[in-house]
C-alpha cells in the first residue's frame, strides 16, 4: 500500500487535503467582500505570556499542534491519540508521524463512529490515561454531544469525586473555511459553553495552539479543544520548540486601548484585528482581548478592561442568537451595567444555517464589524 | 437525387455482399461486427430502413430529431408494441407532412421507426448472472434474469451519460466551477441504475453524499445536477444544497445527505409512512461502507425489523470509507450479514442485471416481511472526494484492474454485442449522444444565474410562521424572513 510519509514540522508539499487555497481565489463562486483573512502573529502580542528567548521555528498551525501532540505522547507513556484516519497524519496533517514514532497501539485509527470515539475515550481516561480523541470536522461532533454532556461533564460530579475523565480531550477543527457549506464549517462552540464540567478552548494562532493545547491535555478536567480550521496553513509564526504551556480560563489582552473593549477567539480575531487598525486611524483606540477558554471564562479581565472603556463589542462565528456572545454580553452588562456607555454589542453569523453560496454575506466581515462600531 | 439513389443501392450492394467499403459511418469495425450487423437484416423493411438511414444520415441528419421524439414517445411509454405502434403511427403523420412539403429525408427515419418497431427490442432475453448471490437467512433469488434488448439498452445509455457527467464535474471541479466538495460516483453507476430498473415512483429512495447519479435516476436531469454543483438557481435545490444535497420530490428522493449514516433513520421513518398510507412501495436506505460502523444505522435495523418495515437496506460497499479500507475498520466486513435478524444478501454491485434481481427480491420480500439488507459489492474510481487522489491507499493496478474486468459500462456493452442487440457504431452513436446531451447541460448550467442573496434567508422556517434575520449586531431588523 502506498503510504506517504510527511517530515516532521514542514509544511506539506502536496496540494493540501482540503483547505489548503486562500479563501477568495477563483472568483467564480464568491463574491470576494473584502474578506481575505490573515491573523495575529506573536509580535503584536502585548502581554506576551510566551517563555522569552527560546528557540522557535516557523511553523504553521497543524504542525505546532503536531508538535504539541508529540511532546505529550514523549512525556506520558499512558496517553493516546485516536480518531479517524489519524494514523496516517489525518485529513489536516495534525498527527502525522505519531504512529510512526509511537506504535499502533497508541496512535490509531477508529472507525466512521463519533459517539463510540468520545465515550471510549472517557473510558479510557476515567482509568487514568490521557485519551485525546479527534472528531474530524466539529460539525460530526453530535452524535458525541450526548457522551460529553451527559458522562464526560458530569462524571466527577455524579461519582462523588470517586472516578473522572479529567484525562480526556476532544481536538475537532471547526469554522469556516471559505468553501466548507453546511457540514464543513460550524462553530458548535456555543452547544458546550452550556455544561458545566468540560472546558471549551479555542486558540487564535500556532504558538497560542501549542502552548493551550499542552496545557488542555494536561488539565485534570474534560477539555474540547476547538481548532480554526481556516488557519491550519494560512497561520505562520515563530514557535518555541519547547514544551510550554499556557494558562487556561486566561484571557489575554492583545492590543491595549481606552475607547471600546472587543472580545473574540479563534480565527474571527484576524477580522477585528484589521477592524481596529482601521478604526484606529480615526483616532478610536480598541483594546482586544482573545478569550481563549470559553469556559470557565475570564470574566475578571473583561470586566477589568470593559469599567476602562465603557464599550463592549464581541465577535463570533456562530449563529448570533444563542450563541456564546450572548454569554458574555449578559454577564457583562449585569457586573458593569452603570459604567456601560453603549449596549453590548455582538457581530456574529446570520441565523440561518451556514451556507453554501451565501457564505460571504453570512459571515461577520470586517465591514460587518466596522458598521457596528459606527462607521 | 438520382447519384443519390445509386449511392443507396450501391452502400445496400455493399452491405450484402459483405464488402468493407469505406463508408463514412461505418468506420473502423470489426469484419465479425459487420458480419452480424448484415446478418441481422431478416427482413425486407429492415433492410429498406436500413438503407434509408444511410440515405437520411447522408442528407437531412436534422431531421432525425422527429425520429428521436417518435422514438423518445414510444420508449417513455414503455417500449410496449402499442407504445411502438403508436409511434410508427406518429411517425408515418410525420413523414406525410414532410413528403407534402417536398423532405423526402423524412422518409429514412420513419423507416427507421418501423424498423425498429419489427426488431424484437422488448421482447424477453434470458441471462445467467455470472457471480453468485450470498445469501443470510434468506433464500438467494434466481440467477436467471429476464430483460430485454430495450432495457439492456437503456441501460447503457443512462450508464453512459452518467459517467460523462461525472466526468465532466471533476474538471469543473478542477477548473473551480465547483468549489467545496464534490463525491463523484463513477464505477458505481450499476448500483444506481439496476436499482431503478426494479423500482417505480412509489418507491422512496434515500442516500448519503454520493447522491449526483441516484438524482438522476430518480428522475432528475442533468442541467439540474450541474446546476447544483455550481451553485446555481437551476439546481434541483435552488442553488442552495451542493454537491452533497440533491432531492426529487416527484421522483421520491430524499437526498442527498452530509452526515454520514444520518440518512438511515430517516429511511425507516420513510418506510413507516408507506406502510401506514399503504403505498405498496418500499424504501432503499442508502448508505456506504464507512457508514456501516454508525451507531444510529444498528438503531435504525432494530425498529424496522420490530415494527415491520417495508425498507431495503444497501449498502455500497466501495470497499475504501474515504481512506480506510473495510477490514481495517469493520470486524466483519461482511456487510449483508451486520442485520443480525435481517436478512441480507450480496450482490455483484458491478453488474446492472445482478442489482435489479436483487432489488426486485427484495422488494418483493419487504413487502410482505420487513426489512432486508443488501450488500452491493462495487468500486469507485475517483477517490473519496475531489481532494483526495485516490491513490495513497490503493495501488493504481487495483483501479485499473477492477476497470478492466468488472466495468459495468463494458459489461453491458458486451451483453448487448453478444446478443446482437446492437452494433459497434450505433453503440458509438449513443455514446455521442449522450456526450453531446451533457455537454449540452453543462453549457447551459454555466449561463445559469446564482441565487439571490435574498435566498440566504429563506426557506429557514416554513414560509408564513414568520423570523426576522437580524444584521450581525442584532438591533435592526435587516430582513423578515419570508
Amino acid at each position: 500500500m502506498v503510504r506517504r510519509r510527511f517530515s516532521f514540522g514542514l509544511v506539506s508539499r502536496l496540494s493540501s487535503p482540503i483547505y489548503g487555497r486562500s479563501p477568495c481565489s477563483g472568483g467564480i463562486w464568491t463574491p470576494c467582500l473584502g474578506q481575505k483573512r490573515s491573523f495575529m502573529t506573536a509580535k503584536d502580542l502585548v502581554e506576551s505570556e510566551e517563555p522569552e528567548k527560546k528557540v522557535t521555528n516557523r511553523i504553521n498551525m497543524f504542525s505546532a499542534i503536531n508538535q504539541a501532540l508529540h511532546t505529550v505522547l514523549d512525556s506520558d507513556p499512558k496517553s493516546y491519540v485516536f480518531g479517524e484516519d489519524v494514523g496516517f497524519g489525518g485529513v489536516f496533517r495534525c498527527t502525522t508521524a505519531l504512529r510512526d514514532k509511537f506504535g499502533r497501539h497508541r496512535v490509531f485509527n477508529t472507525p466512521l463512529c463519533e459517539q463510540a470515539i468520545v465515550g471510549f475515550g472517557i473510558g479510557l481516561a476515567s482509568m487514568g490515561n490521557r485519551a485525546i480523541a479527534e472528531i474530524q470536522f466539529a460539525d460530526y461532533i453530535f452524535p458525541a454531544l450526548d457522551q460529553i454532556v451527559n458522562e464526560a461533564a458530569k462524571y466527577r460530579y455524579r461519582s462523588g469525586n470517586l472516578f473522572n475523565c479529567g484525562g480526556l480531550t476532544v481536538r475537532a477543527p471547526y469554522g469556516a473555511v471559505g468553501h466548507g457549506g453546511h457540514y464543513h464549517s460550524q462553530s458548535p462552540e456555543a452547544f458546550f459553553c452550556h455544561v458545566p464540567g468540560i472546558k471549551v478552548v479555542i486558540p487564535r494562532s500556532p504558538s497560542q495552539a501549542k502552548g493551550l493545547l499542552l496545557a488542555s491535555i494536561r488539565d485534570p478536567n474534560p477539555v474540547v479543544f476547538f481548532e480554526p480550521k481556516w488557519l491550519y496553513r494560512l497561520a505562520v509564526e515563530e514557535v518555541p520548540v519547547d514544551d510550554y504551556t499556557l494558562p487556561l480560563s486566561s484571557a489575554e489582552v492583545m492590543r491595549k486601548g481606552s475607547d471600546i473593549t472587543l472580545v473574540g477567539w479563534g480565527a474571527q480575531l484576524a477580522i477585528m484585528e484589521e477592524a481596529c487598525d482601521e478604526v484606529s486611524k480615526l483616532g478610536i483606540s480598541c483594546e482586544l482581548i482573545d478569550l481563549r477558554t470559553l469556559i470557565p471564562w475570564d470574566k475578571e479581565l473583561v470586566e477589568d478592561s470593559v469599567n476602562k472603556t465603557g464599550r463592549l463589542l464581541v465577535s463570533h462565528e456562530a449563529p448570533v442568537t444563542g450563541g456564546f456572545g450572548a454569554e458574555i454580553a449578559a454577564s457583562i452588562t449585569n457586573s458593569c451595567f452603570l459604567r456601560l456607555q453603549a449596549p453590548v454589542s455582538r457581530v456574529c453569523g446570520l441565523d440561518t444555517p451556514f451556507p453554501l453560496v451565501f457564505e460571504p454575506f453570512y459571515m461577520p466581515t470586517k465591514n460587518k464589524e466596522l458598521q457596528t462600531l459606527g462607521l | 437525387m438520382a447519384k443519390r439513389m445509386q449511392g443507396i443501392m450501391e452502400s445496400i450492394q455493399t452491405l450484402c455482399s459483405g464488402d468493407h467499403g469505406n463508408e463514412g459511418f461505418m468506420q473502423d469495425d470489426e469484419d465479425e461486427e459487420e458480419e452480424n450487423g448484415v446478418g441481422r437484416l431478416t427482413s425486407w423493411a429492415e433492410l429498406l430502413g436500413f438503407g434509408l438511414a444511410v440515405f437520411s444520415e447522408a442528407i437531412a441528419p436534422q431531421l432525425q430529431c422527429f425520429c428521436d421524439r417518435t422514438l423518445g414517445f414510444a420508449v417513455g411509454q414503455g417500449g410496449s408494441r402499442e407504445a411502438w405502434i403508436k409511434a410508427v403511427a406518429m411517425a408515418m403523420s410525420l413523414v406525410r407532412k414532410a413528403v407534402k412539403k417536398g423532405w423526402v429525408g423524412a422518409l429514412a427515419p420513419a423507416a427507421r421507426v418501423m424498423s425498429q418497431a419489427l426488431s424484437t427490442a422488448s421482447e424477453p432475453i434470458t441471462l445467467d448472472i455470472p457471480v453468485p448471490f450470498k445469501a443470510h437467512k434468506v433464500e438467494t433469488p434466481s440467477v436467471t434474469v429476464e430483460t430485454s434488448a430495450q432495457e439492456l439498452t437503456n441501460f447503457f445509455k443512462t450508464m453512459f451519460i452518467m459517467r460523462r457527467m461525472e466526468i465532466a464535474a471533476d474538471s469543473l471541479y478542477k477548473s473551480k466551477f465547483i468549489r467545496g466538495f464534490c463525491h463523484l460516483y463513477d464505477g458505481q453507476e450499476a448500483v444506481c441504475v439496476g436499482m431503478e430498473a426494479a423500482l417505480n415512483d412509489k418507491d422512496c429512495i434515500i442516500t448519503a453524499y454520493r447522491d449526483h447519479c441516484t438524482h438522476l435516476g430518480r428522475g432528475g436531469s442533468v442541467l439540474e445536477v450541474f446546476a447544483e454543483l455550481m451553485g446555481r438557481k437551476d439546481g434541483c435545490s435552488l442553488g442552495k444544497g451542493g454537491s452533497m444535497h440533491m432531492y426529487n420530490k416527484k421522483g421520491g428522493f430524499y437526498g442527498g445527505n452530509g452526515i454520514v449514516g444520518a440518512q438511515t433513520p430517516l429511511g425507516a421513518g420513510l418506510a413507516f409512512a408507506q406502510k401506514y398510507l399503504k403505498v405498496e412501495g418500499v424504501t432503499l436506505a442508502m448508505y456506504g461502507d464507512g457508514a456501516a460502523n454508525q451507531g444510529q444505522l444498528f438503531e435504525a435495523m432494530n425498529i424496522s425489523a420490530l415494527w415491520n418495515l417495508p425498507v431495503i437496506y444497501v449498502c455500497e460497499n466501495n470497499h475504501y470509507g474515504m481512506g480506510t479500507a473495510e477490514w481495517r475498520s469493520a470486524k466483519s466486513p461482511e456487510y449483508y450479514k451486520r442485520g443480525d435478524y435481517i436478512p441480507g444478501l450480496k450482490v455483484d454491485g458491478m453488474d446492472c442485471l445482478a442489482v435489479k434481481q436483487a432489488v426486485k427480491y427484495a422488494k418483493e420480500y419487504a413487502l410482505q416481511n420487513g426489512p432486508m439488507v443488501l450488500e452491493m459489492d462495487t468500486y469507485r474510481y475517483h477517490g473519496h472526494s475531489m481532494s483526495d487522489p485516490g491513490s495513497t491507499y490503493r495501488t493504481r493496478d487495483e483501479i485499473s484492474g477492477v476497470r478492466q474486468e468488472r466495468d459495468p459500462i463494458e459489461r453491458i456493452r458486451k451483453l448487448l454485442l453478444s446478443n446482437n442487440i446492437a452494433t459497434v457504431a450505433e453503440l458509438k452513436t449513443m455514446e455521442k449522444e449522450a456526450k453531446k446531451e451533457v455537454e449540452d447541460a453543462l453549457s447551459k448550467a454555466k449561463e445559469s444565474p446564482s441565487p439571490d442573496s435574498d435566498e440566504l434567508f429563506t426557506h429557514v422556517y416554513r414560509k408564513g410562521y414568520g423570523a426576522k434575520a437580524y444584521g450581525a449586531d442584532r438591533k435592526e431588523v435587516v430582513v423578515k424572513l419570508p
